[in-house]
């Protein structure tokens, strides 16, 4: 919460500010430095004023931080399963409350059989899961959700609520951290947990081409959506102590504005994010789509594509890598044709092994590549091919003998 | 039937060098263009007022330049376009911005129907439409891929979810955000053009807004900081494979067996 303040007697008009504004924000008028609308408060000219001319003006308007305390993980469940980001979630929890000796904690709203779900996440070291279970919870409505996961935290007071970034959570996380006056980072792909408890949350902004680095300073409970496949799994703890709690849920928690009138599951093909390997096509790509839809057959995998490929009709978007798309993490990934931009590589530099074929050599693919194929994918990709499957082949004959 | 459209101007660019030595960000581009994912919720209004009459209003934050929008929104059909715009509303987050968006819907006297895109191409966070409906306190569905019905009492809505679809139905006032490819957002019309161009785009200011708080506003309402901006990381092991492009391919397949990845 702050001000940005000019002083004009400390002004030496160097005009460093106005030059180093990256929005175009600063200009010099007759009664000093003007700031116009463009600006961002982005804090550049404050660190540039060789005389702190510039500078924040901190308010007064903190919350009682140590009123706050754990890190409660919206547990969302999908179909009656819980959703794999979970285990993320509580993996991430866990790391960042060891630091300030924090409990991690869970909330799960649903139907029959939540508290059972619940249960399961004991195994993993969570202390208390709150369950609201209703049969007015079936189908997703955001009201009576943000309700639940409401009472909840006002109840339980923590200091951090991870909800995973998927679609449900980004739609509820918006509600939840208006409803408490708070702030909300979206799809954070570092968290780190600071000795006065505030979490400072890493995401790309300007479309990934650079990270920004955000806290959470004077409003608790802090709010972060993380996607799927960014954190590491949970383990598994060896005796595990936590316990389910029931909570009340009142009739007017369950009372919606929104009613369903069917839900329907599309038929479980393994998503993207679940494979191991993966074969991407960038622009380079287009004319080897069909081969390249092959080398995946072979892998036992799909073929995803990039933005532009998507855009030009090759693919939907359940099959998009990148920020627009999905954000894959497999053990082995396959670029064909991709120049990697980083709206595409931040959604997939998490991944084990990446293999780049590309003409270009000072395409950015290259600079994140632990395998780097120089050269005309048209050439390199049939033998690649024919190779893989004679070895497919190989392994064949072998078993069978 | 009175519906409202959300919609930001973003930087036609998401292109941003940073400097190594300072951090600094070097200067972004200048040029700006209208949300795309927002021509489909503005499309989606048109079409329900073409369905069953009302007005369509386009809300914005932003710059004075925000009235290029404003201008290309009434050449595809809006009706009314008003800009928020105050050097207060500098510096938002989510909940700044959220709760400036609502007090200008406030000042419009609400809306039956408001909808919104599903993100923006700059800030990508997916958040502004679930907390505009919840300064608001109105229901809202999120990632709308259809809508199946609409009349004047009711909107009737299919929502995707990942792996499950889910129809909704809700009672106005409700929030919508819509998803892309919900329909194809019509060009400008070049008559539409020349019969709005002494059309008057309103401005607001702090000043006309119902609660006149300054806490809750641009960056001072905003719970959020931006300690630092960085260059995103890259990995080091890269291997580059020589030889002829055949010898290539059977190199790579080899390394990734050695590795145990095929």
């Amino acid at each position: 919460m702050k001000f940005l303040k000019f002083e004009a007697n400390l002004c030496s008009l160097c005009g460093a500010c106005i030059d180093k504004c990256p929005f175009g924000a600063i200009s010099m008028e007759r009664d000093g430095i003007t700031l116009n609308e463009s600006c961002r408060m982005c804090g550049i000219c404050v660190r540039e004023c060789p005389t702190q001319a510039l500078y924040f003006d901190q308010q007064a308007n903190m919350e009682d931080k140590d009123q706050w305390r754990g890190i409660l993980v919206y547990a969302e469940q999908e179909q009656g399963k819980i959703h794999p980001v979970v285990y993320e979630l509580i993996g991430e929890a866990r790391k960042l409350a060891a630091a300030v000796n924090y409990p991690v904690y869970a909330v799960m709203v649903g139907t029959a059989g939540t508290a059972e779900n619940a249960r399961k996440l004991l195994n993993y070291g969570v202390e208390e899961v709150f369950v609201y279970e209703h049969e007015g919870f079936a189908g997703f409505k955001a009201d009576c959700y943000a309700d639940a996961a409401a009472d909840c935290i006002s109840r339980l007071k923590p200091s951090v609520v991870l909800i995973g970034g998927t679609s449900l959570g980004r739609s509820l996380a918006p509600r939840l951290s208006t409803r408490f006056h708070t702030g909300l980072t979206a799809d954070c792909t570092k968290l780190e947990m600071r000795e006065d408890t505030d979490l400072v949350q890493i995401r790309p902004a300007f479309g990934g081409n650079i990270m920004a680095q955000i806290v959470i300073s004077s409003s608790r409970p802090q709010f972060a959506t993380v996607r799927y496949k960014v954190m590491d799994r949970a383990e598994k703890v060896a005796n595990p102590t936590g316990k389910v709690t029931i909570c009340p849920v009142s009739e007017k928690m369950v009372k919606s504005r929104i009613q369903v009138l069917s839900a329907k599951v599309l038929e479980h093909t393994k998503s993207i994010e679940e494979e191991d390997v993966l074969v991407v096509a960038g622009r380079g790509a287009e004319k080897a789509v069909d081969m390249l839809k092959e080398l995946a057959d072979v892998l036992g995998t799909q073929l995803c594509f990039t933005r532009p490929m998507v855009e030009n009709g090759f693919g939907d978007t359940a099959h998009q890598i990148g920020l627009s798309g999905r954000t894959v993490k497999p053990k082995l990934i396959l670029t064909f044709g991709v120049s990697g931009a980083i709206q595409f590589t931040s959604c997939m530099n998490g991944s084990e092994c990446i293999v780049a074929v590309n003409t270009d050599p000072d395409a950015p693919i290259f600079k994140i590549a632990d395998i780097c194929v120089k050269d005309d994918l048209y050439q390199v990709l049939p033998t690649m091919l024919q190779e893989l499957k004679n070895r497919k082949e190989g392994e064949q004959n072998a078993v069978s003998l | 039937m009175k519906i409202i459209v959300c919609m930001k101007q973003v930087p036609a660019s998401t292109k941003v060098d940073i400097d190594p030595e300072t951090g600094n960000l070097k200067r972004a581009g200048q040029s700006a263009r209208t949300n795309p994912y927002d021509l489909y919720a503005l499309e989606c209004a048109l079409r329900i007022r073409e369905q069953i009459g009302g007005t369509v209003t386009v809300i914005t934050m932003g710059p004075a330049q925000a009235e290029e929008m404003i201008r290309d929104a009434y050449s595809m059909g809006a009706d009314e376009g008003i800009i928020l715009c105050d050097r207060k509303f500098a510096g938002s987050d989510v909940l700044a911005t959220s709760y400036t968006l609502s007090q200008g819907i406030k000042l419009l006297g609400g809306a039956d129907l408001i909808i919104c895109g599903r993100q923006t191409t700059d800030g990508d966070t997916a958040q502004i439409g679930p907390a505009v409906a919840e300064h608001l306190h109105l229901p809202h569905c999120a990632w709308v891929s259809a809508i199946e019905e609409v009349d004047e009492k009711q909107i009737t809505l299919r929502q995707d979810f990942g792996s499950v679809t889910q129809v909704s139905r809700m009672n106005y006032p409700c929030l919508v955000t819509v998803d892309k490819d919900i329909c194809v957002p019509r060009l400008p019309s070049y008559r539409l053009l020349c019969r709005t161009k002494d059309k008057k785009v309103r401005f607001v200011t702090f000043e006309d807004l119902p609660k006149k708080d300054l806490s809750r506003y641009g960056a001072i309402g905003s719970p959020t900081s931006v300690e630092r901006v960085f260059a995103p990381e890259l990995a080091a092991t890269n291997v580059y494979v020589e030889g002829t492009p055949e010898e290539k391919a059977v190199k790579v397949i080899q390394m990734l067996q050695d590795r145990k990845y095929i």
